[in-house]
This record gives C-alpha cells, sequence and structure tokens, in this order.
C-alpha cells in the first residue's frame, strides 16, 4: 500500500503538476470535469504565453497563489516576480503539497512526510548576514573559548614581576618601546618596575605609561656614568633598589631582568612560569659594535685561537645553564670576551665591541618570595635579602644564594635561546627632540612677501645629494614640484649670476631660498 | 490559511470560475490543515520519544547477556570478496567486515548453536566495488537469497524462526532494500526473505520502508586510527562558528540540482555562502579533521542518504552536530539522547539556520559540549581494531541483548511458512 501510493505521487510528479491533486478530482462532478479540463488546457496556454513574454514560468506562480499556505519562507513583504526565478523554485513547493494531501487521504499515519523527488531549494529573500545575530555568535565564540580555558588552560599562572633600569638618552625610546610591546603581549598579569637614573623623568614616564601596564616607576638620583663598566655597577645597583621594592610590597610572583636594550622571546614569559626557586635561561649574546670590519677582525682572531690553543670553551654567543647529561645543572657557559681583548668599548659611545659581564642579570629568575622576609617553605640555600650588603660587591643575582648548585635550569637544560642582549648606544653629542615630537616647528626664513618656493626653479642639481649635511641651524629641507621644469636657456644666466652676487650654497637642489635679491633677479 | 483562498478567490468576479473551482480550493484548504495538524502532532510525539541516558546504558557489558552463534560459510562470501578487493576494509561500509571479525573473537560468540540466543551470517554484501570505490548493489539480493537458502538448508535454525533470531549487518545506503537510489530502493522494500530477521543498518528513517521496526541503527565506519592521528590539543580555542566540507550539488547525477540532499545542501549553500559565520565550502583541506576541532557546530545534512559519517566525526572532535534530515534515525538512538547532544533543524528551516543556531542559548551549548566529551559517547561511535569496551561493536550487542528474551510467537510449527521465496523482482531469483 505504502508503494501503491507513492508510486502514485511520484506519477503524479511526472506527469504536469498544473493539475489539481487527484483524490479532488473524483470528488467534482463528472460532467464537469471536460470542461474543467479544456478550462485548465486555455489557462495553460495563456500562462505559457505569458512565460514566453516575461520570461519565467508564470503559470506555476498562478498555482502556487491559489494553493500555498506557510510553508514558503517569504517573510518580508509579497513575492516580487522581478526577482530572479532560478534561484526560488517555487513551482516545487505547490508539488509537494500534492503528494502529502496524497499520503493523508489515501492512508493513515503511516505515510513518510518525506517525500522522495525533486525539491525546491529554498532561499530567503535576503540571504546575507544579520549583524545582530553576527554578534551573538560572537558573543557564543567567545563564551566557548573562556570555558576551554577555565578547563583546558594553564592551571596556575603567575605575575610576572619586570626589573628595567633605564635613563633618558636617545636610543631609550627605541629601547623601550621594545620592551614595551614584548610585555603588552605577555598573556600573564604583569608589575613592571622602571628604575630611572636621575630622576624620574616624564619621558620615561610617558613610554611607560602607553604599555598600560601596572608600573612602579622608581628614580635614583645618580646620573648614569659613561663608561660601560660604570653603568653595568650602577645598574646593580638599581635592580637592588627594585628588588627592595619587591620586598616592601611582598609582590608576589616571578621576578625577571628585562634590561631595556634586551630582546625577549614570548616563549621567555611561558618557561619562566616553571620556576620553582630560582632558574636560569640561555641568553643570546650580541656583543656588536655597528662596525662591520671589526666584527670580521673578531671573528677572525676567534677562528685563530681555536686552531692554535684548541681551547673548549664554546664560540657561541650565548650565556647560559650547562648541564651533564642527566639534565643536572654543573655551571654556567659564558660568553668569551677573549678575541676582544683590548678591543672591546671602554666609553658608552666608543666604536667598538661592547661586551657584556661576566654574567648578565638578565639569564636568571626568582620567584619573588626569596625576597621577602617571612615566607613559608623559603630554602635554606638563599641569603636573607634584608641583610645583603652591596659593598661587598654584588656581581650577578648568585650573590643572593649560598648554594648555586640550586638552580634550575629553564628551556630544556639551556638548550633553548629565550632572549638576546644587546648594547646599542648613540654617541655621546647626539641629540634628539625630547618626547621625539618636534616642539616649536623648526625655524624657517622666509621672505616676507615671496613663498618659501621659487615660482621658477632654480638650475638642476650639480651636486650629489650626498653632500648635505645637516646644518647646525635646522633649516628645513623642503622639494618643490616644479623644480622639474627648468627651462635650459636660463640656465647659465642664472648661474653666472649667481656666482656673482653670492657665494654658492653647498646643497643646489633644494633649498629654501633666503635672500630676497635672488626673487628679483629671476624676476 | 484558511482565509487566503477564499479572499483571493472572492476578489475575483464569480462569472469567470465554475462553482466547481471554489468547492475545490476549499476542499484542497481543509485537506492541508488536517495533513499540517498531523505533522505537528508527529513532531510532538518525536521529541518525547529518544530517551537514554548516555553513560550508563552506553557502558552495558553484553557478555553474559546473549549468546551469539556464527555461521561457518563458504569464504565467496566474506573472505574472497574482501581478497579480491582490500578497499572493502577502509569504506564507510566496512563494519560488515569489522562486525564478523569481532564476532569470532569475542566471549559472545558460542560454538554450540543450540544454545545461542542470536544467529550471525558473515556475509559481505557491500563488498563490490566499482573502480572508483563505489559499492554496487546489484548481486547483493542475489548473494543473500544464495546464503539464507544455504543456511536454511545446512543448519535447521533458520526454519524454526524462518529468521527471526538470526540478524544481519547490511551497512548500505538504503540498509536491505539493497540500491543506492531512493526512489529504486522504494520499490524494491526490504529483501522478502529478510522480512523477519533483525537487521543492522546505518540507515535510518521514519515512516521509511527500508527501516524496519526493531532495526538497530548503527555509525557508518570511520577509521579510528586516522581520526585519531589527527588530535589537536584541547586547549586550542574554538573560533570557527559553523563548519561544513562537502558537496552542494551533485552536477554528475542531478545536474538540474532539487533531487540531491532534497535541496536541503543546496539551500545551505545559497543562504550562507556569503556569511563569515559559516565556513563552509567543497574544498578537500589536508585539515579536515583539525578544523573540525576549531568548531562550535558541525553540520551533518542528508545527501543521496539521510545519514554520514560527518556525525561519528563530529562527535569524535566534540563539535556538536547539527542534524538538517527530516526523519532521520540516529545511530543506538535508544542509548544515546541525540536531542540533548545535536542541533536538529528541519529541511524547511535551513535558511534561518543562523538565526537557529545563535538563538541557542550559552548554557545549552555549553552542555551539549559536556555531553560530548563524554569518552564513553565518542567510543560508542568507533569500531576499533581490536574492540574496547563500550565501542560500536559493543552498543550493536548491547542492542541485541535489549531484544531478549524471543517471544514464544516467532517459533513455527512444523510445516508452517511466513516467508515467500518467490517475491521480490526476478532477477533477485538468479543463483548466485
Amino acid at each position: 500500500m505504502k508503494l501503491s501510493a507513492l508510486h502514485q505521487s511520484y506519477l503524479n510528479r511526472r506527469s504536469t503538476s498544473f493539475r489539481s491533486p487527484t483524490s479532488l478530482d473524483s470528488s467534482v462532478d463528472g460532467s464537469g470535469k471536460s470542461l474543467i479540463a479544456v478550462f485548465w488546457l486555455i489557462l495553460h496556454c495563456l500562462c505559457c504565453l505569458i512565460s514566453l513574454v516575461l520570461g519565467f514560468r508564470f503559470s506555476r506562480l498562478v498555482f502556487f497563489f491559489l494553493f500555498s499556505t506557510s510553508s514558503t519562507n517569504l517573510y518580508s513583504a509579497p513575492f516580487r516576480p522581478d526577482l530572479p526565478v532560478k534561484h526560488l523554485d517555487v513551482h516545487t513547493i505547490g508539488r509537494n503539497l500534492d503528494p502529502g494531501a496524497n499520503g493523508t487521504v489515501a492512508m493513515a499515519t503511516k505515510s513518510s512526510r518525506v517525500v522522495v523527488g525533486r525539491h525546491g531549494i529554498r532561499i530567503r529573500p535576503w540571504p546575507h548576514p544579520n549583524p545582530v545575530e553576527v554578534m551573538k555568535a560572537h558573543g557564543i565564540i567567545e563564551r566557548v573559548q573562556k570555558e576551554q580555558k577555565t578547563i583546558f588552560g594553564m592551571k596556575s599562572s603567575k605575575m610576572v614581576i619586570v626589573v628595567t633600569p633605564t635613563y633618558v638618552r636617545t636610543f631609550q625610546a627605541l629601547h623601550l618601546t621594545g620592551v614595551v610591546h614584548s610585555l603588552m603581549l605577555v598573556p600573564y598579569d604583569v608589575v613592571w618596575i622602571v628604575v630611572e637614573a636621575g630622576g624620574a623623568t616624564n619621558e620615561t614616564g610617558l613610554i611607560i605609561a602607553k604599555s598600560g601596564l601596572r608600573t612602579i616607576h622608581v628614580g635614583i638620583d645618580q646620573r648614569m656614568p659613561n663608561t660601560w663598566e660604570d653603568r653595568s655597577k650602577l645598574e646593580v645597583f638599581m635592580r637592588l633598589q627594585a628588588l627592595r621594592v619587591v620586598r616592601e610590597e611582598k609582590l608576589d610572583g616571578i621576578v625577571m631582568f628585562a634590561d631595556d636594550s634586551n630582546m625577549h622571546s614570548m616563549e621567555f614569559f611561558d618557561e619562566i612560569q616553571n620556576v620553582k626557586w630560582f632558574g636560569t635561561v640561555s641568553v643570546g649574546i650580541l656583543a656588536h659594535s655597528g662596525n662591520a670590519e671589526e666584527m670580521v677582525m673578531s671573528m677572525d682572531k676567534r677562528k685563530e685561537m681555536e686552531k692554535e690553543e684548541e681551547e673548549e670553551s664554546s664560540s657561541l654567543p650565548v650565556q647560559g645553564p650547562a648541564c651533564n647529561s642527566t639534565d643536572q645543572l654543573i655551571g654556567w657557559h659564558i660568553f668569551n670576551t677573549l678575541p676582544y681583548a683590548g678591543k672591546s668599548a671602554v666609553y658608552i659611545d666608543d666604536v667598538a665591541a661592547v661586551l657584556p659581564q661576566k654574567l648578565e642579570w638578565s639569564g636568571f629568575v626568582l620567584n619573588s618570595r626569596l625576597l621577602w622576609e617571612e615566607a613559608e617553605n623559603k630554602p635554606e640555600w638563599v641569603k636573607d635579602f634584608g641583610l645583603l650588603n652591596e659593598n661587598e660587591g654584588v656581581e650577578s643575582p648568585l650573590s643572593l644564594l649560598k648554594d648555586p648548585a640550586m638552580v634550575e635550569p629553564l628551556g630544556s637544560c639551556g638548550r633553548q635561546v629565550l632572549l638576546w642582549w644587546l648594547r646599542v648606544e648613540a654617541r655621546a653629542d647626539s641629540k634628539f627632540p625630547p618626547g621625539w615630537i618636534i616642539d616649536p616647528p623648526l625655524e624657517i626664513t622666509v621672505a616676507a612677501k615671496r613663498t618659501p618656493w621659487p615660482d621658477v626653479p632654480p638650475e638642476p642639481p650639480t651636486k650629489k645629494k650626498d653632500q648635505m649635511p645637516l646644518s647646525q641651524g635646522n633649516t628645513v629641507v623642503v622639494i618643490p614640484k616644479q623644480q622639474q621644469h627648468s627651462t635650459k636657456i636660463r640656465k647659465p644666466k642664472r648661474r653666472s649670476k649667481k656666482n656673482k652676487h653670492e657665494p654658492r650654497p653647498t646643497d643646489t637642489t633644494t633649498q629654501v631660498y633666503s635672500s630676497s635679491s635672488k626673487h628679483q633677479e629671476r624676476n | 490559511m484558511l482565509s487566503l483562498p477564499s479572499s483571493f478567490l472572492g476578489s475575483k468576479p464569480s462569472h469567470t470560475y465554475p462553482v466547481d473551482m471554489k468547492i475545490l480550493s476549499c476542499l484542497s484548504a481543509i485537506l492541508l490543515f488536517l495533513f499540517f495538524s498531523a505533522s505537528f502532532a508527529e513532531q510532538n510525539v518525536r521529541t518525547e520519544r529518544i530517551s537514554g541516558s548516555a553513560g550508563d546504558v552506553l557502558e552495558d557489558n553484553p557478555v553474559g547477556k546473549l549468546k551469539v552463534y556464527v555461521y561457518e560459510l563458504p569464504s565467496k562470501y566474506n573472505k574472497k570478496l574482501l581478497q579480491k578487493d582490500p578497499r572493502c576494509l577502509t569504506h564507510m561500509f566496512a563494519a560488515e567486515i569489522f562486525m564478523h571479525r569481532f564476532l569470532l573473537s569475542s566471549p559472545v560468540r558460542t560454538r554450540n548453536p543450540d544454545e545461542a540466543d542470536w544467529f550471525y551470517t558473515p556475509i559481505y554484501p557491500t563488498c563490490d566495488l566499482t573502480p572508483t570505490g563505489l559499492p554496487l548493489p546489484f548481486k547483493s539480493p542475489r548473494m543473500m537469497r544464495s546464503a539464507i537458502q544455504l543456511i536454511s538448508s545446512n543448519w535447521p535454525y533458520w526454519n524454526r524462526t524462518e529468521g527471526a533470531d538470526h540478524f544481519f549487518v547490511v551497512p548500505h545506503d538504503f540498509g536491505a532494500c539493497f540500491h543506492y537510489q531512493e526512489e529504486k530502493a522504494i520499490e524494491r522494500g526490504i529483501l522478502p526473505l529478510l522480512q523477519r530477521a533483525t537487521l543492522v543498518q546505518t540507515f535510518g528513517q521514519r515512516n521509511h520502508v527500508c527501516l524496519d521496526e526493531g532495526s538497530i541503527t548503527i555509525p557508518p565506519f570511520a577509521p579510528p586510527q586516522k581520526m585519531q592521528a589527527h588530535f589537536i590539543p584541547p586547549d586550542i580555542p574554538r573560533s570557527i562558528f559553523v563548519y561544513f566540507r562537502g558537496l552542494f550539488y551533485d552536477v554528475n547525477n542531478d545536474p538540474e540540482g532539487g533531487y540531491y540532499a532534497r535541496g536541503a545542501r543546496a539551500a545551505v549553500w545559497e543562504n550562507f555562502k556569503n556569511n563569515p559565520l559559516f565556513d563552509i565550502s567543497t574544498d578537500h583541506p589536508t585539515t579536515y579533521y583539525e578544523d573540525m576541532q576549531r568548531a562550535i557546530f558541525c553540520l551533518c545534512p542528508l545527501g543521496w542518504a539521510p545519514w554520514s559519517p560527518r556525525l561519528v566525526e563530529a562527535v569524535v572532535f566534540g563539535c556538536i552536530p547539527v542534524i538538517i534530515a527530516d526523519d532521520i534515525v540516529l545511530p543506538f538512538a535508544d542509548a544515546i539522547p541525540w536531542e540533548e547532544i545535536g542541533v536538529f533543524v528541519a529541511e524547511k528551516d535551513v535558511p534561518e539556520l543562523d538565526t537557529i543556531l545563535t538563538s541557542i542559548p550559552t548554557e545549552v551549548i555549553l552542555r551539549k559540549q559536556r555531553l560530548l566529551a563524554n569518552p564513553s559517547m565518542k567510543r560508542a561511535m568507533l569500531f576499533p581494531q581490536p574492540a574496547q569496551p563500550g565501542d560500536a561493536f559493543h552498543q550493536i550487542l548491547n542492542g541485541l541483548a535489549r531484544k531478549l528474551p524471543h517471544d514464544k510467537s516467532i517459533y513455527l510449527k512444523a510445516g508452517e511458512k511466513e516467508l515467500n521465496w518467490t517475491a521480490g523482482p526476478v532477477g533477485d531469483l538468479k543463483p548466485w
């Protein structure tokens, strides 16, 4: 029975669907049947003609309007026949209703509601994303991700306490901006202790405020000295000041030393979360002087030395923990400074390789509880920070420990280099605008009645542009476009005139003419 | 609903239409109303029917609850077919082969047929593949007939009940109707000889000829090792809202559109191709499994048949399945509460899919994800080698065990015959 009814509906679909449901036909009077058939035929022909004119199947639309209910999804206004009908196969919806009606008449509830055969492709009138729903979807995504994080993410993440000694100089903005950006990317809570030599200034304050992090800005009255050695001594003092702040404020987290010119990888911050008390990581040492020839010479010298003496010291530019085969700490690899002996920079602006200290502070991290007065489970191999005597010469954080063997090597025992040490500074006499804002505007001396740019361009450039030194007076250099259209006839004349009247300026291509006499000549 | 036709008629001048026209339209409107109210009633029943809770029924151990006897058939029904084409082991119909292997070494197997509750016939009817890997079902009815003739003549157990305590694994598109085209499958119906047997099949659609009452619906085979090799860490945030990869139009077999997937897949494409929340395309990316793990909803629309391996993949990868197949019967529906795990969307509601999905409350979504994360759910969908407790093999045995004890009426008296051995198309009667 099922088969026959479905089969019948199947046949119905094969024939023209413009007939009314077969079951209903039986209810119609027999005599009127031929009339109806003729009528439908005429209507069909009429609709065919109209379709030819309009370009789509108009007949089905009529049928649809007569017999449709809520089965279509036209939720907006009335159906617009000018919509491309190839998308909206409306006729098949009418067809779908027939076998359904058939089914309920022919038998009881056993009929499948789902019919085999051709179905319409339902498309809503505006198939584009609804902005309200997009927002809701994003809300759902965020909530799901939050849930994921709480279930699968890091269980407990400790706060990162960053200690940075700095002072105002030309390269400070460059270095500090790098640190700011790195710290802004850290996915954990950050407290940034910035210790400044020469007192806490607004310039530094502005840079660190842009990070949006919690900062503690400490000023030291001493000015940063001019030699690398003295500078590193002062930096040690500044870092210890910061550690005192940690002790006083009882900050709880992991202390790391980020010198302002260093560069950190994001994995570094993830790795230091594994520290229990005191850890060390491998630091890439980039002893660079900015002078390429020097570097080549030092490299050659290093190779010579290795050939002669066959030292076992690693020539890798890395400072980090050294482990034995069972991944236990046995010592530290230190940057080999012998090749640079005698040739390293002494003053901050020397053109020579800047060498690191024996052990750079940035390669060490410690749990802030080591510095506290009272902390549970504080190990015995740590000296009490409060009793630290600086006059005894604190060179590296290992001075805080009684037993350096208890240090934890991080980054798969130092095999991963997670940050880089670099020291680059400008010349001693380099000037830079405070806060890197050019204020007041540079001086322009212009003739009162004339624009700074000449109406007729002067002679074409004869001297090269790179011979143009930046003069002390900060004149603005403007390149007007009219300069390109120089007339050749006038050239020699002007040149000779210029030679007569004034000493030739060094940069000929682009300069603001400051004397009014020239303008007069040209006219 | 009712007012529309009459008002429409009322606006037209009456002399152009005969009176019959009015009766006609009224009757059709009444019938339509009846038809839709019947459908609504059915819908209410649908939401209550699926029950059972994941976690206790799923973890039932079938050992001790039933005994299965495996017939010894000549290898032309099973091993030789596999030797001819080893691709049968990896396509989505491989469940029939793995079920045989599982039963051979399972503790529920008994060598004494007199104490067996269920009888299994190891036959691989789907293992006849075209060069491109698609199974041809044309010889399967003959193969099945020949196998049944064999077991009914060599053992008395078939004739005892005419197969009512036998079960067969028929994972092909429309189960025991043995055809891939739905219309032809409906014409053929379930093989007459299998009318009394229990069928274990992937196809499931309510009120369909090819789904017998009492059949056990199983998931299609998806290779467990391949899927497990693509797991990504669970803390990677799910950033895709809706994900789908597959055909929307089957241009080879259905160039006009409208037949394939009853137009539902095409509707998904036409409505949501411009929507950035829907990551849908016909690509075959190598990161398909990884992408599913980064998606919140995975669409599982019907294709030529209502079931698809996407459901298995979605459950294994923790992506909420959005099932777009009217009246579908999902695997192990009496053990797994699909309503609580997946989202069901009627085919007619596909254009509003984005509204439906965004209006699900967040707590419901999180709950569905928690249910999906349940490892027993994932295990129940897979056919691992070797078998593990709680996997799909065990769920099939649990399903068979739940049908025990057999009703006394299945045992036929001597000489009584219920099945018609000559029913069916003439071509089926040829020996295989």
